[in-house]
């Protein structure tokens, strides 16, 4: 064992180390967006070793995703209004391994921008064929594919005419605690880019475009589904220099 | 050859309609053990933000080993590891901020360096205002032995480290959350 993808323990204990990906988030604080005031801890975080709890995590499975879950299109008897588009791409992680076998859940708005949820006062219309609720797995290279409606764009009340730009909410929870993921992608070329703190607290423009889809003409559906490719990056483990050699050593 | 070096997508608020109908929050969600079970936990509390309001729109994700103090999962290398417990719960708060599992304690773990951490369970707080997951600890107020050499409770400053060790009451372990203020809860950075 050279270095340090993971550490041994005098009783033998061998843990993986995920590495720290702190420049790709938002801060909790964020003026603009309203809602962080009263809510982002204001204590420094305390650096939690990665111990077994951290390097292992649920492994939700394909009990969890019905048939027609990855179809949003099909859910109910007729259907949903709005733009069909194809939503694929890959769950990776940092060392660009895929993530085989994980949980995609993405939850959003339908085509007039409103959730099915009674918070929502949004006065635009519901679809009664769009609950907006998907899940799927990635098959064993880490993809995923949804098929689903465009979002529209809704007005909140975070500043004075504040319009979330479209956007879809994923959930990814990788190997490992430490992988857990909350996203949201959004559709290139949005007007609302600009004026939108939730997309704009991420401060690095760089980190911000990996959080957009490109549209890819290979993913359409002729004559039915437009499609967007959106790869989704988790953390990895640590890689050292002599990473082959240990897993020969194995 | 090297390995491709990425980077990771940025996380984002989960919003408040997480809670979609057959969204995120299953209807057995909160409940780790089935009703019944032998030496079964009910943890529960309450999310409050700086001014001391209920958050209503959070949801809480907790991950624990089993009694035994084992994880069922590739990344525990120990023989004998558990079958079938899930481990993992999920859980939305009501309007006055509350929360409930149903679980049971997990047992002591070994570190790589030689220690043993106390019983405890992660918590990943999501909200709407929380542009990025919360993490912290639930320790059990019966372990004060173990909690006095768990090396993450010993890391931190003493008079925060009750933030981390529920309180038992009459409806079995009570572990409230604040995200902000006096008695803010501790939280990690992973």
């Amino acid at each position: 064992m050279t270095q340090s993808t993971q550490s041994r323990s005098e009783s033998g204990l061998i843990l993986p180390s995920y590495r720290r990906d702190e420049g790709s988030h938002p801060p909790l604080d964020f003026a603009g967006y309203g809602s962080t005031a009263l809510r982002h801890p204001k204590q420094p975080l305390q650096l939690l070793p990665q111990y077994l709890t951290e390097v292992t995590g649920p492994l939700l499975g394909h009990d969890r995703v019905g048939e027609t879950d990855h179809d949003l299109t099909v859910q109910h008897d007729g259907e949903p209004l709005g733009e069909r588009i194809v939503v694929s791409g890959r769950v990776l992680d940092s060392g660009g391994k895929p993530v085989p076998n994980t949980l995609v859940e993405l939850w959003q708005a339908n085509a007039s921008g409103r959730y099915r949820h009674s918070g929502d006062r949004h006065p635009a219309p519901l679809d009664p064929n769009f609950s907006g609720v998907g899940r799927c797995m990635t098959d064993g290279d880490g993809n995923y594919r949804f098929v689903t409606i465009k979002p529209g764009a809704y007005p909140w009340r975070n500043h004075d005419n504040a319009w979330r730009p479209a956007h879809l909410h994923f959930s990814l929870f990788g190997q490992a605690f430490t992988q857990r993921l909350i996203t949201q992608m959004y559709f290139p070329g949005d007007p609302l880019f600009g004026q939108d703190p939730i997309f704009n607290s991420v401060r690095d423009p760089k980190a911000r475009e990996r959080m957009i889809s490109r549209f890819d003409l290979e993913t359409t559906v002729p004559e039915w589904a437009l499609g967007y490719r959106f790869d989704i990056v988790l953390r990895g483990t640590e890689a050292s220099v002599f990473e082959d050699e240990e897993e020969d050593d194995d | 050859m090297a390995a491709e070096s990425l980077e990771t997508t940025p996380s984002q608020t989960v919003g408040p309609f997480y809670a979609l109908p057959d969204g995120l929050l299953w209807p057995d969600g909160p409940d780790l053990v089935p009703e019944g079970t032998a030496g079964a936990v009910p943890l529960h509390g309450r999310v409050l933000d700086g001014n001391g309001d209920p958050v209503p729109d959070a949801v809480l994700e907790i991950w624990q080993a089993d009694a035994e103090g084992r994880f069922d999962h590739p990344n525990d290398p120990r023989p004998g590891t558990s079958g079938g417990f899930r481990g993992f719960g999920r859980c939305g708060t009501d309007p006055e901020g509350r929360f409930r599992f149903r679980t049971v304690k997990p047992g002591p773990l070994p570190t790589p360096d030689g220690a043993t951490e106390a019983p405890h369970i992660d918590v990943t707080v999501l909200a709407r205002g929380l542009l990025n997951r919360v993490v912290t600890r639930v320790y059990f107020p019966d372990e004060e032995q173990a909690n006095a050499t768990d090396p993450v409770l010993g890391a931190v400053d003493e008079d925060r480290r009750s933030t981390l060790i529920a309180v038992a009451d009459q409806d079995g372990l009570r572990f409230d959350i604040r995200l902000q203020g006096p008695g803010e809860t501790v939280f990690f950075a992973l």
